[in-house]
């Protein structure tokens, strides 16, 4: 990588090292990798060693539902699968900061946020496996569909956010009706031009919108300083909005500080850039190569910094979780294997009819046509006794 | 009855789209206090508030991707793209997002957008002021697409590509915007949207056009009469989808066809149509159908624009070789 020198302002290289697996001084942490809860001047975790554990079963669980995804795509059952290995805390943590009226537009590696959200976790596998494109109704639940065009959902997050301004449920005091919108995106979509007019957007309209970045270091190849010269949170200000680093592997702060951004975007007070400082430990989805571009010492560093390892850590040094919570929590995620294993073969075949049907609203005489013309030609093979 | 021109039968029809939906809203550069660079949402954000209509920032993809979510949201939002040629920092979200998420969703989520553009030459502008893209979004399944000619049907075709449940595009020729006038009377019933019209009756020959070529194709219709030929001329209004029952009707009672747009010709709409009359009137064509548009080439530099636009005489020049057959 090529050094920027500049006569102008700080030293980059300082600023912004392309090895600063620390995360730098600002990052905001709760729980240290070790597992011992820490003090911050302005955020505090507000929930007791309950939901601690709460956190610690859905991480579990989301793991176990990337690994078994993983897993069947390597069976042949999934044509491609996004692994989130890694990002278990950042999804959590904001995913359990949101309320029901809340909405959040994921883009497509949100596994975690989903299961906040109350998605059956099958659904998600159907887009994977190519026999539908999301099988949820993003109303049922207020999760959108999985995004593909990078960064194309912070504006469609930003919108839906002005949209809620409209309709007067920002700042009325009321915690029931009071919502925000997240919008979740990686570090490679911080460049697209998309992104940054969301910022705009929202900005300009104060719109309730947290933008929540992880930061994996890595848009498949590339790394982050190829999106970035300056730490991504620090972007916001340029904007005029707050940016907040996090530590993205320590639920307790990403809880803390989506909690506090979302509740500042429902009082009115507009967006927040979220920094979620992370490590995608896994490849960038399962046809990814990442040893031909990352160096092995980098992952052997953030193996250190698990997520779940230091939740883990914290019940068991503290005694707050003993081997039967343990026990059941493995046999649940088994449970949970069983089910997408299963729920994946059995997931139904999508009619080749039906496409003509989803293309528009109010169904067009072209169209119809053609379905009718489609269906003849099967079924002319039905009454020849030929094949499709 | 009143007496208005395209400009103010749009801005007619907007108010009368906002005054019966409170879930629409205007967004888009200078639709404010300026009421849009061509004033066709002039006095809208005087009655209707800064909350519906929507002074944007300087960013199409954000008008478009921020509509997709007030949309999700239960809104209506008609976004104004301030000319042709800048629509395509928008396309992105127009073609992938727009235009496929009812799809993606199974039909759980509705994507009400009309995205408005002022569309076509003869203005004496800049470069990308003058532009016709239609074909590139007619070609995009999930869109429907759709252009006016005259003053009356802008007032009844903005408010039934607002009503209607899928994203339009509304094509607006601006070069009429203030140009003839016409009286809108309420009381006529309008013609479904997605509908194309006789608007001139013939026998000789089918002219086909839409947006700004229909007042040319009318002129052209005159003067080839005025040398005894009898032309019919059909104005297309929805380009897609594409109403193509009365322009066979009319092929199979003429003959011959010729299709005129201000588009470039390759692969433009007039392809399109050449090949569905072939389809579906081969025995009744005693011509090749003919195609007059822009040439292959950018928009180009406007001292040589009336050049570059098909013109009654290039038209009249279509209709002589497709009778000479
Ligand atoms: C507009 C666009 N360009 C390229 C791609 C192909 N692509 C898919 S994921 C990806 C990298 C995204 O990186 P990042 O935003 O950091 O998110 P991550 O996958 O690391 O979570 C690329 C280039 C795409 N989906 N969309």
């Amino acid at each position: 990588m090529s050094e920027h020198k500049s006569d102008f302002g700080p030293d980059l290289g300082e600023v912004f090292g392309p090895h600063q697996a620390d995360g730098g001084p600002d990052l905001v942490q709760l729980l240290t990798p070790e597992g011992e809860r820490v003090e911050h001047p302005d955020f505090s975790f507000d929930l007791d060693d309950e939901a601690i554990k709460g956190f610690f079963r859905d991480m579990v669980l989301t793991r176990r539902i990337d690994t078994e995804a993983t897993a069947l795509q390597r069976h042949g059952e999934l044509g491609i699968w996004a692994q989130l290995l890694g990002q278990e805390a950042a999804q959590i943590g904001s995913g359990r900061a949101l309320r029901k009226q809340d909405f959040a537009f994921p883009t497509y590696r949100e596994h975690g946020v989903a299961w906040c959200r109350d998605i059956d976790p099958l659904r998600l596998l159907g887009l994977f496996r190519g026999v539908d494109q999301g099988g949820w109704d993003p109303n049922d639940g207020n999760f959108g569909l999985y995004t593909i065009v990078i960064g194309a959902q912070t504006l469609h997050a930003t919108g839906y956010a002005m949209g809620m301004q409209r309709d007067g449920v920002v700042g009325t005091g009321d915690p029931d009706r009071d919502a925000a919108v997240v919008a979740y995106f990686g570090d490679g979509a911080s460049s697209q031009g998309d992104v940054n007019e969301a910022f705009i957007f929202a900005a300009s309209y104060n719109a309730p919108v947290v933008f929540f970045c992880q930061n994996n270091q890595w848009a498949i190849s590339e790394p982050i300083e190829r999106q970035t010269r300056i730490p991504l949170y620090q972007r916001a200000l340029g904007f005029g909005f707050p940016g907040v680093r996090v530590d993205g592997n320590d639920v307790l702060a990403t809880y803390a500080v989506s909690q506090a951004a979302l509740q500042r975007a429902r009082d009115g007070q507009g967006p927040t850039l979220v920094e979620a400082y992370t490590y995608r430990m896994g490849a960038h989805t399962t046809t990814d190569d990442p040893t031909r571009y990352r160096l092995s010492e980098d992952l052997e560093t953030w193996k250190l910094k698990d997520p779940i390892q230091r939740v883990k850590a914290y019940l068991t040094r503290n005694g707050l979780a003993d081997q039967d919570f343990f026990e059941e929590l493995d046999h649940e995620a088994e449970k949970l294997g069983e089910h997408l294993r299963e729920g994946c073969r059995a997931l139904p075949e999508p009619k080749p009819l039906d496409v003509f049907d989803y293309v528009y609203a109010e169904q067009t005489e072209e169209l119809a046509e053609q379905k009718a013309g489609y269906a003849a030609y099967l079924d002319s093979f039905e009454t020849t006794g030929g094949h499709r | 009855m009143t007496k208005i021109t395209l400009a103010k039968g749009l801005n007619a029809g907007l108010r009368k789209a906002m005054e019966d939906d409170p879930k629409v809203l205007i967004m888009g550069e200078d639709v404010g206090k300026l009421g849009g660079v061509f004033r066709i949402t002039d006095g809208l954000q005087k009655d209707f508030g800064e909350d519906r209509v929507i002074d944007s920032p300087l960013a199409e993809s954000g008008i478009l991707g921020t509509a997709v979510g007030m949309a999700m949201r239960g809104y209506r939002p008609v976004c104004e793209i301030q000319f042709d040629g800048f629509v395509y920092p928008a396309y992105d979200q127009i073609v992938s997002q727009v235009a496929k998420i009812h799809f993606r969703s199974m039909g759980k989520v509705k994507m009400p957008i009309v995205v408005r553009i002022p569309f076509g030459g003869g203005i004496g502008a800049v470069e990308h002021h003058s532009e016709s893209p239609e074909a590139q979004f007619a070609h995009t399944p999930g869109l429907k697409v759709v252009a006016c000619s005259n003053p009356v049907d802008g007032y009844w075709m903005i408010q039934q590509a607002i009503a209607c449940d899928d994203p339009v595009i509304f094509l607006e020729p601006k070069r009429q915007y203030h140009a003839d006038k016409a009286e809108l009377d309420e009381s006529v019933l309008p013609q479904p949207l997605f509908t194309s019209r006789v608007v001139r009756e013939g026998s000789d020959l089918t002219l086909l056009a839409y947006g700004p070529m229909v007042k040319t194709c009318l002129l052209s219709a005159e003067a080839a009469a005025g040398e005894g030929k009898s032309v019919e001329v059909i104005d297309l209004r929805t380009l897609s989808p594409l109403d193509l029952g009365p322009v066979y009707a009319s092929v199979r009672k003429t003959g011959r066809a010729v299709v005129a747009h201000e588009a470039h010709v390759n692969l433009g709409m007039g392809s399109e149509i050449a090949a569905r009359i072939t389809e579906q009137c081969f025995y009744h064509l005693e011509a090749p159908v003919l195609r007059v548009g822009g040439f292959d080439t950018p928009y180009p530099p406007s001292r040589i624009e009336e050049e570059w636009l098909p013109d009654l005489d290039r038209v009249l020049d279509a209709v002589d070789r497709s009778l000479a057959y």
